[in-house]
């Protein structure tokens, strides 16, 4: 701080270039190259810039898909400094249910149309006034009318719906399901974000379940709520920080209930690009049977 | 019996005396078998009344070698608290040894004993009550047991050794015999029988039966029976429902497991058994039930000292270096001697002062309604600078890294050289500043009286605005990437601390000029219509609201376990921050406009009734 004085009474200097970032070396990252982004971040008012994947497979032994997936990566215009701006959704469509790709497919519309359609003006326009709601309100609305559409228009059917709002350097998450979230640190570490709303988990939680049982419990895939299901919806809505240097991953059980934690990690470090990484966690729960719809989001924030 | 009364008596020290020119005996707290406890105050703090209990131990043995295991079995204790940290076991400041005389000098608790809280209710004491400090006590003797590199076993649970302090917590006392635990070794028989397991009495001392001494205790309190007077072991004989018929038949299985003859029948852990009272006090609502009406603070609070003042004090003081220095509409700045409130000097202005001082460089800086920042000497009263801006100054000023920042009536925020009172730069917003500046993330953040909420960066340039519906007189902070602030809409805001984005917005019940707290997860705040409140920061849920009889402006202020917030109903109130339970409040004889400080356990506060108080926090 006592620098930025010291600065004020030299002639004011032009802001230092943001750093030209090759998108081809940006996973896996050398210790050297971590570094140095962590370097860049340490110096302020740095830009950022917001990058995403997605991988998507119908498994190996389904026929059709009942996943849905939503990935939008933009900058809020008309501020000098570009505020990343990026909207991340799986849903994954109840199975046994009528039209699991139904409710999938519109839950992704309907939360990506309401959402797009509070930003448009900050994403294809120059703004004329400041957006009503809070960002946790945005997605608060998105999902309720998401909800409300799944029973109107395909009733009986219900999805699960995780979907993250990234602004600036925070996610503001929505979840409804076992579909999940995750912060990945540069370190390897793997935090999951959300908390499953399924029946395994609950069980587990009430302390009914040991890790064995968990294991193998055979009602894995029952959820407790679910989007188009009830009548009133209890969604998750929270906001983090974006892991620095790390990821954001968004992914449905036929990626997580597949493959571990340790694999999911090294996909993505052993992968020189974000596609890349995508593509092994799809190969990688593909080699390991493939028994669902797989589909997952990496973003990441670089600079 | 007489002759060895005058003895003890006669060996008691004397209320003025002082040990080793440090700490001034006040009063007699306690008689153990070895000596008194008291209550002395710690010269090395004498700026502020440090109180502390000081432990004595006189050793008469004539035997030499019993000597020495006394001398060994203090020591011991004294080695063995200074390892341990936790709210409930006082912490321990020093000990020293004096001819056959030896102190352990420890945290003072301001409280009673569990034993007297039990003699003085009439009645039984609430089973939620119990619950509660059941579920600290297992919390403590949790975090004993899981002492490394050997458990400690307390091995003397029973009410006299368990003391509650003013706020209604749990703390647990005389470590005399908490024994680290060697597996295979057997102790020798110490406690207190009637709370004792049996195996205690054949030398064996394990975690489980400290869980058996907890059951004794709390049978002791739920039942009024005291056990030291029944059969050993008969608690079965005296099932807690048959005496008190109001308590629900799920704590008496809790009570009636740990107190199992049998060790491997109790509880195996003080964690389990905290689990199995959290479970009964969910189905009995205990949680949500627990209430003010403790035995401990209903006597009414005395504060610690007053000071009056001529006319209104509306703002929050500040210490330093034991000087309270606050506002007063007066027009003075007073400056006050935070041990005994004894008047220091005071500085006269020219208008109303509600800005809160902040002391740099041993000097006061503070705004005033005559239109200047003052600039005075902390020890003197004397002025060293003042600076005018146009309008009446309401903001307090920010000190950051050489530089002041502070908002005016006149509309602009303004930035001040803190050593010669010149402007660097002022920035002119769209209304008058009352908000107090945040200064984090290089960036100096603000609210109007316009409604506006400004981010500038050190030059003094905007960085980004965000607009509420009303004015923004509360008082930023921030935590991680976010700011919070409330405004008069009636609404709690977090905002993106980089871009100003709303990431949420709380409703209140109605407009605020409070400023937010926050500890761990949770945000504090008061508002207009009379509650304070708590919400998640994550997901910008209330987890609690307490009601004031009427608005709050005052700002929350986190202490330890604590937040204390003033009203405008004349209270001054202590809750307890998790669950917004009311602990203690004290009542001024008018309004509480502005925010308590609290430092040292002891908390400082304003009152439109004129004065300045000090209280035990």
């Amino acid at each position: 701080m006592a620098e930025f004085f010291k600065n004020l009474l030299r002639k004011k200097e032009e802001p230092e270039k943001p750093k030209l970032v090759d998108m081809a070396t940006t996973a896996p990252l050398t210790d050297q190259q971590l570094n140095s982004i962590m370097g860049i971040q340490s110096i302020k008012s740095e830009t950022k810039q917001l990058v995403a994947s997605v991988g998507q497979s119908v498994g190996k032994q389904r026929d059709h898909n009942e996943d849905s997936v939503l990935a939008l990566t933009s900058t809020i215009v008309g501020s000098a400094e570009g505020i990343p701006f990026g909207l991340y959704i799986v849903a994954d469509g109840m199975g046994g249910h009528q039209f699991g790709e139904v409710a999938s497919n519109a839950a992704i519309r309907i939360m990506g149309g309401n959402i797009t359609k509070k930003f448009h003006s900050y994403l294809y326009d120059l703004p004329t006034q400041a957006l009503q709601e809070s960002l946790q309100e945005v997605m608060e609305i998105s999902i309720t009318e998401a909800h409300q559409y799944v029973q109107r228009e395909a009733p009986g059917s219900g999805t699960t719906v995780t979907a993250a709002l990234v602004l600036g350097q925070q996610i503001t998450i929505a979840h409804v399901g076992d579909s999940r979230a995750y912060s990945i640190y540069p370190d390897g570490r793997i935090d999951p974000i959300t908390r499953d709303h399924s029946l395994v988990k609950r069980l587990e939680e009430l302390g009914h379940l040991s890790k064995d049982e968990v294991e193998n419990f055979p009602h894995r895939n029952v959820l407790i709520r679910a989007l188009g299901q009830g009548e009133f919806l209890e969604a998750d809505i929270f906001t983090l920080p974006f892991p620095q240097g790390g990821y954001l991953m968004i992914c449905s059980d036929g990626l997580w209930g597949v493959i571990s934690e340790k694999d999911i990690i090294r996909c993505i470090t052993e992968a020189p690009t974000l596609n890349r990484a995508c593509q092994n966690m799809v190969e990688a729960a593909n080699a390991a049977g493939g028994p669902d719809n797989i589909s997952v989001i990496l973003a990441q924030l670089i600079g | 019996m007489e002759s060895e009364d005058d003895k003890a008596s006669r060996q008691q020290l004397q209320g003025g005396l002082t040990l080793v020119d440090r700490y001034t005996i006040q009063d007699v707290i306690g008689v153990g078998g070895m000596g008194s406890v008291y209550r002395a105050r710690d010269l090395h703090f004498p700026n502020v009344v440090k109180l502390v209990a000081v432990k004595e131990m006189i050793n008469l043995a004539p035997d030499p070698m019993i000597r020495k295991t006394i001398v060994q079995n203090f020591e011991r204790e004294a080695n063995l608290l200074a390892t341990l940290n936790h709210l409930a076991i006082p912490r321990i400041y020093d000990y020293f040894s004096h001819n056959e005389h030896s102190y352990l000098v420890l945290e003072f608790v301001h409280g009673k004993d569990l034993e007297t809280v039990i003699t003085d209710t009439n009645g039984f004491l609430p089973e939620d009550q119990v619950i509660s400090w059941a579920i600290q006590l297992c919390d403590v003797l949790d975090y004993l047991h899981g002492h490394k590199p050997d458990p400690i076993i307390f091995r003397d649970m029973k009410p006299s050794n368990v003391m509650i302090n003013h706020n209604g917590n749990v703390v647990l006392v005389d470590f005399g015999i908490a024994k680290t635990f060697q597996t295979g070794t057997k102790g020798t028989m110490i406690g207190t029988e009637g709370y004792s397991p049996p195996e205690q009495y054949r030398g064996e001392a394990t975690p489980v039966a400290d869980i058996y001494s907890l059951g004794a205790t709390l049978h002791h309190a739920i039942t009024r029976r005291d056990p030291r007077l029944e059969p050993p072991f008969s608690f079965a004989e005296r099932p807690l429902r048959r005496i008190n018929q109001n308590v629900s038949s799920e704590f008496e299985a809790v009570v009636n497991t740990a107190l199992q003859y049998n060790p491997v029948d109790r509880f195996p852990s003080a964690s389990a058994m905290k689990d199995a009272l959290m479970s009964v006090a969910r189905k009995t609502g205990a949680l949500s039930k627990i209430t003010s009406a403790l035995p401990v603070s209903s006597g009414g609070i005395k504060p610690l000292w007053s000071f009056k003042c001529e006319d209104e004090i509306r703002g929050t003081p500040t210490l330093n270096q034991g000087s309270v220095f606050i506002g007063c509409y007066d027009n003075n700045l007073y400056a006050l001697n935070a041990a005994d409130g004894q008047f220091q000097w005071k500085y006269p202005t020219e208008g109303g002062i509600v800005s809160r001082p902040s002391v740099y460089d041993n000097n006061v800086f503070f705004g005033s309604e005559d239109k200047r920042l003052h600039v005075v000497n902390a020890r003197n009263g004397k002025v060293v600078w003042t600076y005018y801006t146009g309008g009446k100054i309401y903001s307090s000023p920010r000190i950051a890294d050489g530089h002041i920042f502070v908002g005016s009536e006149d509309q602009d925020l303004h930035a001040v050289n803190v050593m010669t009172g010149r402007a660097i730069w002022k920035f002119s917003t769209d209304g008058p500043i009352h908000s107090t500046p945040l200064v984090a993330n290089e960036m100096v953040y603000f609210g109007t009286e316009s409604g506006s909420f400004y981010a500038l960066d050190f030059r003094g340039e905007l960085k980004w605005r965000f607009q509420a519906k009303r004015p923004v007189t509360s008082s930023p902070i921030s935590k991680g990437q976010s700011i919070y602030v409330a405004s008069l809409d009636g609404t709690l805001y977090s905002l993106d601390a980089k871009n100003g984005w709303a990431i949420w917005k709380f409703r209140l019940g109605k407009g605020s000029v409070s400023s937010p707290a926050i500890a761990d997860d949770l945000i504090f705040i008061g508002a207009a219509d009379g509650f304070i409140y708590c919400v998640d920061v994550r997901t910008s849920k209330e987890v609690w609201r307490f009601k004031t009889e009427n608005q709050v402006s005052s700002s929350p202020v986190v202490y330890k376990d604590s937040i204390y917030c003033g009203s405008i109903d004349g209270n001054l109130y202590c809750l307890e921050y998790r669950t917004g339970r009311l602990r203690w409040k004290f009542e001024a004889k008018a309004a509480i406009t502005g925010s308590p400080i609290i430092f040292d356990d002891i908390v400082y506060f304003g009152s439109i009734d004129h004065h300045v108080y000090a209280l035990f926090a």
